[in-house]
Order: C-alpha cells, then structure tokens, then sequence
C-alpha cells in the first residue's frame, strides 16, 4: 500500500446467491482511496455500489480478494474482530439516518462511545463536540421524532464522527432529503473533510451531493467502469 | 447514558403491550404464590408437628374408638413422658358454613403435651375449673367475636345434642406456623354426658397424644405400644405426630398435586406470553439492532440488550406479582375461615416467584437473541419497521 493510502482494494469479489442461483455483485474491483480523500461511489441501482461500500466498512465479507484499511485487512477479522474494528475505525451515515428514536440527540451520539473506556464527563464532552460540530448543540435533549430530516441526519453524523473514525462511510446521505436540507448535509461533509481531514466515502445517486467529492468512481454491474475528478461531471 | 437506560427505553416502548404483558405476569406469579401457599397450608400441620409426639389410634380406622383402659398401659411403655387424649366431636357452630375443628381433650395433659399453645395463667386455670368450659384459638375467637364468659352452643353431629360451652380461654400460638383455629373443651364433660346418654360410647377415646422422651426411639416406642394391644379386639397403629398429620394430607394427594401442576402450568403460559412480546420487539427492530451491530456492538451486548429488556419486564410482573400475593393471601385466608388455619405466603415460595421469573425473562429472549445475531447487517439495514 502507498504511503498516503488509506484503503486499499484488490481484487474484490462478491456475489449472492438466491437458491441454486449466483448473482455476481461485484466482479475484479481494485482501487486505493488516499487518506482525507472525498470519494462518491455512482452508479444505478443494483450496480453493486452500496455493496462495496458495505465490504469496505465491515458489515459484510467478500467471496475474495482484500482490503486493506490502513494495516488491517478487514476480509481476514473475524466477526468479534470486525464489531471492534468498525468502533473504532469507521463512522456510518444512513439515508434514512437510522437514528434510536427513544434516545435523545445527546444519547444517539453517545451510544458508540458506550464501548469505550472513556469516563461519563468524557463521553459528555465529546458528545457535545460533535454536536456543535454539526449545529445542533441547542436540539441535544429533542428526540429524533421532534427533529426535521436533516437535522436527524446532522445527528447521525454526529454519531458517527463523535468517534473520530478513521473513515466515513455514507450511504445516499442526501437521499430522503429535500434540495435545501441536501445542500446542509453535503455542505457539512465537506467542511468535515476540508477541516478534520476525514476520509469520506459515499455512495450517491445525486450529481449534486457528488459534486463535492474530489474522485467520483462509477460502478456498473460490478464492475468499476473509471475514477474522474469531479470536474467530469 | 448507561446500557440499562436504553433497556428500559425500549421495554417501554409500546406502554400498552409491555403494560398488558406485565400485567399477565402480574396475574400469573400471584395466581401461582396463591396455588403454592394453598398447598403450603396443606402441609402447614406437617410442619407444626413435633418429632417429640406420638399419635395412638384404633388400627382399623380413625373413625373406631379405643378404651379409656389403654391410657395407663402406654403411660407404663419405656420412653413414655406423657400421655393425653381426645375425641373429634365435630360440632357445628349455628350453620354448617361456620366449619373449623373441635376436640374434647384432657384439659391437664394436653396443655402440659402442646406447649406450643400459650394461653394465660389465669384462663388456663379458668378453664381447667369450669367443666363445661372451652378455649379457642386467637383466629377463631376473632372470626366469631367470642369474648371470655361468652356461652356458645355446637350442634353435635357425632354425639347428637346442643352443647353449651362457656368460653374461658384464648390460646396463641408460639410459633407463626401454630394452628389457632381449633376449639376444645373437656373430654370429661363429652365422657360424662355420654354416661348419662349413650353409656356404650362413654370412655372411649378417639386418639392418644403421647410425649415421648428421646424423638431418635420413637420407632421402638411405637412398636412396643401397639405391641401391648395385639391381638386385642381393638388393636393400635402408633405413629409419629407428623405421619399421622401426612396421612391426613396424603387423602387430599390427588388435589395437591392437581393444584401443583396448575401453578406450573400458569408458569408455562406466562412463558409464552412474554416471549411473544419479546419476539414481536424485537422482530420490530431488527433494523435497529443492525444498526447497533454497525456502530460495534458485539453480539454479547446485543443478546444482553435482548435479554436485558425481557427480565426487565418479567422483573417488573414479579415485583408487582409479589406485592399483590401479600394482601390476596390475607383476602383468600379470610374469605377460607378455617379450612386453612396457616395461610401464610412462606419465603420459599417469593423465591420461586424470583427464580421462575428469572427463568421466563431468560427462555423468552433465547429465540429473539438468536434470530437477531443471524441476521447480517447489511439485510437488518434494509429491514423497515
């Protein structure tokens, strides 16, 4: 792996299988994703985007090949190694934010650092951190159900920057947001990775949201068809 | 934010669901506490007997008498300190609902056997004075309002008549476990009235209580009682007090151990209720539980998450089940006058309540547990509520 590089994939393969029958997903992907870089995953649907992106954050394994996040080689943990892995090393953004919606702001935030050793002040400090990180340090006590969409998904990346992962890993963030709300969001990530330098990675639909990436990669039927700059678009 | 916060979060959920399931526990841990203190009553004389007592009885049946004649030749057996008797008289008190056990005993000799019994110097010695006297339990004095030098009349059913008794004593028991339901009077005012009216039934007695000085020989003293009567026309069973009291419980047998597989029974169904809600709560948020997998939750913290929320709920059925077995024992108690002289919800059955609630909370959460941790993350993110 280059200096500089964070992710690192090499021959990637995935399929699923449903009865007798294989659907390949992801066929033959090798690409590198450099430290503090912006990139959007595109794609229609069904061309194995959030698949590889579910494979480069942990929650799932590859038929074969690696990828290695920093010095570990995520397709070799066990799934014990992968829950701690992911607590430490990656931040998760839903489209549907994907919030605990009888725990407050604050408690959403919260919840990874449960599995940290930080003491409660702590947790509280950098709970409220992050919080003001994304502007709502005045909503910490509201409950998702008395949030709008984008502050519920400003929350839940709160959640999971609150962590400081080493990557960030976005799934159609803009996705259930109206135009305005989408800009926020995306407006937000990008400050994230300009300010904090955190390695992003996103899979979107929208031209819009992907326009704030540095690298666009397209995905079409498995296979990684280029790598533009945004300037492409 | 702690874990238990987020357990208690998400019991209570849906208030109505975790409320009625509850609820259903609730009723099912005081309907079993219920069932297991009537069985406990059952056995409460078992208990209450002492390993110090022999019982004498006719070797036919309960029901046939022996000779007054028997008394001196036990009081000579080797091992003997003392030697009472008595007769059930089964008198009814104005109607036969007002139901609870009379004995014509050998005032003396009882109260120097039955030590258990406390009744005061001065009644005591009243009541040894008056023949026609009686004394009763605190329970049953209470029940019926009786007062010291209150007349009250028995219809008799075995010695027929109306028998009049002046009350003269109120006896406590020492231990909680004491029965004091019990009425008794003098087995020579029965002895001498059946002279008078019955001379063929006059001395004979009912049972022999006997104190015995060593309880490690009872067996050999037993045997050489009923040794002495052998081959007589009215030969003699000797037994220990408490297996004379579990042959009186061992004809209910088949009741009890109705009443014991309903308790469990009760215990299974609530188990099946529990794990439906927990079932139904946790299906509901699979997608959730993907999510706290993704934020790195091990599948340990998920199980204890599952398994947290469904003790915590059967937890709160038991406590509150508990609470309520307490003033439902006194209500059913009272509502059972004398049938059940001890009604008392003893620790062992609190325990049970605790243990089975446990055991529920746990059983319902093993399937939900593993249906949760089988389910890949990225198929739980996909799942909607």
């Amino acid at each position: 792996m280059d200096a500089g590089t964070i992710v690192s994939i090499n021959k990637l393969y995935k399929s699923y299988h449903r009865g007798d029958q294989t659907i390949p997903v992801l066929n033959d992907i090798s690409f590198d994703i450099a430290a503090g870089e912006f990139l959007a995953l595109m794609g229609p649907s069904g061309s194995g985007k959030s698949t590889l992106l579910n494979l480069i954050a942990g929650i799932d394994k590859p038929d074969s090949g690696s990828i290695m996040i920093g010095d570990v080689d995520v397709t070799t943990l066990s799934e014990t190694e992968l829950a701690k892995w992911r607590a430490l090393n990656v931040g998760f953004i839903f489209q549907f934010y994907n919030l605990i919606p009888v725990l407050t702001a604050f408690e959403n935030v919260e919840l990874p650092l449960i599995l940290s050793p930080l003491s409660r002040a702590e947790r509280k400090a950098h709970v409220e951190i992050a919080l003001r990180a994304v502007g709502l340090a005045d909503r910490m006590d509201h409950y998702p159900g008395q949030l709008s969409g984008g502050q519920e998904q400003r929350v839940a990346i709160a959640r999971a920057i609150v962590t400081d992962p080493t990557i960030l890993v976005a799934d159609e963030p803009t996705g259930d947001l109206d135009r305005i709300s989408a800009e926020e969001i995306m407006d937000l990530m990008d400050r994230l990775n300009e300010e904090s330098k955190k390695t992003i990675i996103m899979v979107t639909h929208d031209p819009r949201a992907a326009k704030k990436a540095h690298v666009i990669r397209h995905l079409d039927k498995g296979i990684l068809t280029n790598a533009d700059s945004q300037n492409t678009l | 934010m702690q874990i238990l916060k987020i357990l208690f979060k998400n019991a209570f959920r849906h208030k109505l669901r975790t409320g009625l399931t509850i609820l259903s526990i609730t009723i099912a841990l005081l309907a079993f506490g219920l069932l297991r203190t009537v069985i406990n009553a059952w056995y409460a004389g078992v208990e209450a007997s002492s390993a110090y007592r022999l019982v004498t009885r006719n070797a036919v049946s309960i029901i046939f008498p022996l000779p007054l004649s028997y008394r001196d030749r036990i009081r000579q057996v080797d091992g003997v300190s003392e030697v009472s008797w008595g007769n059930w008289f089964g008198g009814i008190y104005i109607d036969e609902k007002n139901f609870f056990a009379n004995f014509a005993v050998d005032a003396r000799t009882y109260f120097d056997l039955y030590r258990e019994y406390v009744i005061p110097d001065n009644q005591k010695e009243a009541f040894f004075r008056d023949r026609k006297g009686f004394v009763a339990g605190r329970k049953l004095a209470e029940r019926f309002g009786w007062k010291i030098g209150d007349t009250v009349v028995l219809r008799g059913t075995i010695y027929p008549g109306s028998w009049e008794f002046v009350m003269r004593g109120i006896y406590r028991g020492r231990e909680p476990n004491a029965d004091e339901t019990v009425f008794m009077f003098h087995w020579d005012y029965l002895n001498e009235s059946l002279k008078k009216t019955a001379p063929t039934r006059a001395d004979q007695v009912g049972f022999y209580m006997i104190g015995i000085k060593d309880p490690e020989r009872a067996v050999s003293v037993a045997s050489n009682i009923d040794g002495l009567f052998k081959n007589s026309f009215a030969e003699t069973i000797t037994e220990t007090e408490k297996a004379f009291t579990l042959g009186f419980v061992a004809m209910s047998d088949t009741i009890i151990t109705a009443i014991e597989l309903v308790s469990f029974v009760v215990i299974i169904i609530i188990l099946a209720v529990v794990a439906n809600t927990v079932a139904m709560s946790v299906r509901e948020r699979t997608n959730e539980y993907a999510v706290f997998k993704t934020l790195g939750f091990g599948g340990w913290r998920i199980a204890g998450l599952i398994l947290g929320e469904s003790i915590v709920i059967t937890m709160m059925g038991c406590a509150v089940g508990i609470a309520a077995t307490f003033p439902a024992a006194t209500a059913f108690a009272a509502a059972m006058g004398a049938y059940f002289p001890v009604f008392k919800v003893e620790p062992a059955t609190i325990w049970l309540d605790i243990v089975f609630s446990l055991s529920v909370g746990i059983l319902a959460a093993i399937i939900p547990v593993y249906r949760t941790l089988k389910v890949k993350i990225a198929d739980g993110l996909r799942m909607i509520e």
